[in-house]
């Protein structure tokens, strides 16, 4: 079945009322019920939470075969907590589990030997990068993955879409009835936004930590009320590699070109005005857009009435130069950003259903004016592609791509208009992750095209001093620079289901023909 | 003018996009002894491209010691390149070698005859202390340009941070590149990570009289653009001298003021290059020359 944008859904997973995408806002007013855990009651005064391994823990939790764990990836590339939790379950000889992650990375490697055993049969993730976005394109995983975006995972876990059985919550600080925090430790990550949703929705809570301190651990991210068992291990994650001590701007002069058009275009729209909120991606020109803000908001004599998302040094400078009046933080990607969420007052941990979740009642994301972000690749339809490469491999991460773009009034997708000899700007993206309705301006290096479903935008960027061109324009030049694609060989089955985020089909990925 | 290694062809598929005002296609040091015949090819296709459009595009060529020199201008004329570079010029001889063969290749590709011009790299004290003979020697030559590597090893120099022994050679070429009423450009500065002392060496030779610098990187055309580009102080301090100057010449007064500074004819020059400079550059949307 075809959905709105045009892409075939296969009927086989258009079961159980799950739609193909209709539109951005397809749910508006949709009434569910939410999804509720089953509790296990800890009566008992003098019970301890407490206990001795990872393996103990699963067992008193009571995993069996077909049981769905849950992670988040605060400790990003420095995470241990997933593979420990694997290594444990593929112990005790327990099979076809499925992982849901909020994304899962090159720190997540080993598992592809359990994808290949058995172990692991399904994967729901906001992002799949490294060797595990490889064995899924070769069809080594079971059932489909299915990629959500960090607010359709919330949804799909608050509506019962998927229901987490465990859920494990590595934390760099926990006491000893599971009040957890990203703060303090050795493996100090700011904030626990991820699993917070987790935490809520699970039938078993298992919290790992690395340094358990006094009761009580407060605030605490994760609320020990619906914690089950807290695991005491040597080291959670590697603490150089969960936050980078020294986040490097990007030097390279495309990028910065990119940038700086994006933040010309920004001056030259309606909502660049006093309390204007903003967010970036941690990519090269994404993350550059924020310092060339700064001098267009000194000329308006502005400030941003709030930052969101990923944070990183660029936002921390400019809170503590009184250029932002608050930053609501659903992930530090630095040292720096870690620092200013544990200390700033005006720096503020939110959950991920705050921030993005479609189906609440008003995500963060609808105050955005603003969002810089990144693609592999941007159709004539604007759609936009940050799952597959050019090779068709799933290698990226929808994150809070979909979200933010569905929910800002103005989303700018920054972009090289080619990458090595691969067209950026294409006659048809591989995969659509973000629809093109939901996308408002692309910025390359050559010039910057506007959707014509806004002819507001292009009115307004009518003297701003970037080239404006067309779509299409764009499309041409990098056809002429490096040629058009040769197409990517598939195989008919399907390996990964795209959700959008209010639950329906968008796209699929099949798999690689070797 | 923007140096770009022709090796690479990923670098020179889209270098245009920097804004660089000239670039300067590499066959010579950038490119390895067994990569000068796929320099040439890339070299070719990205000058027949018609992306560089718009933008100078001289190909700096293998110098007449070796044996690569003809082959990398028949590869530049074919392609109608803007001109070449030569290295290491010392004599005018060495002009003339290169112009007969340059020649030779606009006949044997249909190329307009004198249509490619030459710049003269000058990287010895021998070539500076003949700089007028070199910047005089042929009207194809449109400028000439130092190089400070070869000429700060060949002078037992040092390089230090202010440059000082690159002093008189840069004084001497932007002598005669007055004197000959040709341009004259300056040496790069090799480490595109330093731009305090990028913007300490360009904003010296602009005030010494340069008329551009070389570069090795797109990060370094920013600053170059910004210490050329006329500030608006100047442009209005420029147009108000050309148009007292018109004015008073109507009436017939020669010698005049403006601003308290006494002003002539001699000064006319000076104002209404840096209009054109302004102009070029984007800085002046006026229309007094």
């Amino acid at each position: 079945m075809r959905n709105s944008i045009g892409r075939e859904i296969p009927a086989q997973f258009l079961r159980g009322g799950r739609e193909v995408y209709q539109g951005p806002f397809y749910r508006e007013g949709y009434i569910y019920q939410k999804a509720a855990p089953s509790v296990r009651a800890s009566v008992s005064p003098r019970a301890s939470k407490v206990v001795s391994s990872l393996t103990e823990a699963i067992i008193k939790c009571g995993l069996r075969d077909g049981m769905c764990v849950s992670f988040h990836h605060h400790f990003r590339d420095g995470d241990y907590v997933l593979c420990m939790v694997m290594d444990a379950i593929a112990a005790l000889g327990i099979k076809d589990i499925t992982i849901c992650a909020s994304s899962l990375g090159d720190a997540h490697t080993s598992i592809v030997k359990y994808m290949e055993d058995g172990t692991i049969t399904g994967i729901s993730s906001s992002g799949v990068r490294g060797a595990i976005g490889e064995a899924i394109s070769l069809g080594k995983l079971k059932t489909p993955a299915m990629i959500r975006s960090h607010g359709g995972r919330v949804r799909a876990i608050e509506c019962g879409d998927i229901h987490i059985d465990i859920a494990f919550i590595g934390a760099p600080t926990s006491d000893c009835t599971g009040n957890a925090r990203g703060k303090g430790g050795k493996s100090d990550c700011g904030v626990l936004s991820y699993s917070a949703v987790d935490a809520r929705y699970a039938d078993h809570v298992v919290v790992v930590t690395d340094c358990l301190v006094e009761f009580p651990n407060l605030p605490a991210s994760i609320q020990g009320i619906d914690v089950d068992y807290v695991v005491v291990v040597d080291e959670v994650g590697d603490p150089t590699k969960i936050t980078n001590a020294t986040l490097r701007y990007t030097t390279d002069p495309r990028e910065l070109m990119i940038a700086d058009y994006a933040a010309r275009i920004m001056r030259h729209t309606p909502y660049f005005r006093d309390g204007f909120s903003f967010q970036t991606g941690g990519g090269g020109p994404s993350l550059a857009v924020t310092r060339f803000l700064r001098p267009y908001m000194e000329e308006l004599g502005i400030k941003m009435g709030f930052a969101m998302g990923g944070i990183t040094r660029p936002i921390v400078e400019l809170l503590e130069a009184g250029f932002i009046r608050m930053v609501v933080d659903a992930q530090d990607f630095d040292l720096a950003s870690v620092k200013s969420v544990n200390s700033c007052p005006n720096h503020v941990e939110i959950t991920t259903a705050q921030y993005a979740n479609p189906l609440n009642k008003g995500a963060f994301v609808n105050r955005l004016d603003y969002v810089i972000l990144g693609a592999l690749e941007v159709d004539l339809d604007f759609h936009v592609n940050v799952v597959t490469g050019s090779d068709g491999i799933i290698r990226g991460a929808p994150g809070g791509h979909v979200d933010t773009s569905a929910g800002s009034r103005c989303s700018i997708i920054v972009t090289p208009l080619c990458r090595s000899r691969i067209p950026t700007i294409r006659d048809r993206v591989l995969t659509v992750t973000t629809p093109g309705e939901t996308v408002d301006i692309v910025v390359t290096e050559v010039g910057v095209a506007v959707n014509p479903r806004r002819p507001d935008l292009l009115e307004a960027l009518r003297d701003a001093p970037v080239p404006i061109l067309t779509i299409e324009e764009l499309k041409e030049r990098a056809y002429a620079l490096v040629g058009i694609p040769d197409p990517i060989r598939f195989t008919e089955r399907v390996v990964a289901l795209i959700e959008y985020r209010d639950g329906t089909i968008i796209d699929v990925v099949y798999q690689i023909a070797e | 003018m923007m140096f770009l290694n022709t090796q690479r062809a990923g670098l020179v598929k889209d270098a245009f996009v920097y804004g660089a005002d000239s670039i300067i296609l590499d066959l010579e040091d950038a490119v390895a002894e067994n990569q000068k015949d796929s320099a040439r090819f890339s070299l070719f296709h990205t000058l027949k491209s018609g992306l560089y459009d718009g933008t100078e595009c001289f190909v700096r060529i293998n110098g007449t010691d070796t044996r690569y020199w003809r082959e990398d201008i028949r590869a530049a004329v074919a392609g109608n390149c803007d001109g070449i570079r030569v290295p290491k010029c010392e004599t005018a001889s060495d002009i003339h070698l290169v112009e007969d063969e340059i020649a030779k290749a606009e006949t044997e590709f249909g190329i307009a005859p004198g249509s490619t011009l030459i710049m003269a790299a000058i990287e010895s004290p021998r070539g500076v202390i003949n700089a007028l003979e070199l910047a005089s020697c042929t009207p194809r030559l449109m400028g000439i340009a130092l190089g400070a590597g070869d000429y700060i090893r060949t002078l037992h120099a040092k390089m230090t941070e202010g440059a000082e022994a690159m002093l008189l050679a840069r004084a001497q070429i932007v002598l005669a590149a007055r004197a000959a009423d040709v341009m004259c450009f300056d040496a790069v500065h090799t480490d595109i990570d330093d731009e305090e002392g990028l913007v300490r060496q360009t904003t010296l030779i602009r005030n010494m009289g340069f008329d551009g610098k070389s570069i090795i990187s797109p990060k370094q055309i920013a600053a170059v653009h910004r210490i050329f580009t006329p500030e608006q102080a100047e442009i209005v301090k420029a147009e108000r001298l050309i148009s007292t100057y018109m004015d008073n010449k109507r009436t017939g007064v020669g010698v005049f003021t403006v601003d308290g500074q006494m002003v002539d004819v001699a000064m006319l020059e000076g104002a209404q290059r840096t209009l054109r400079l302004a102009k070029a550059s984007g800085a002046y949307k006026g229309d007094m020359e």
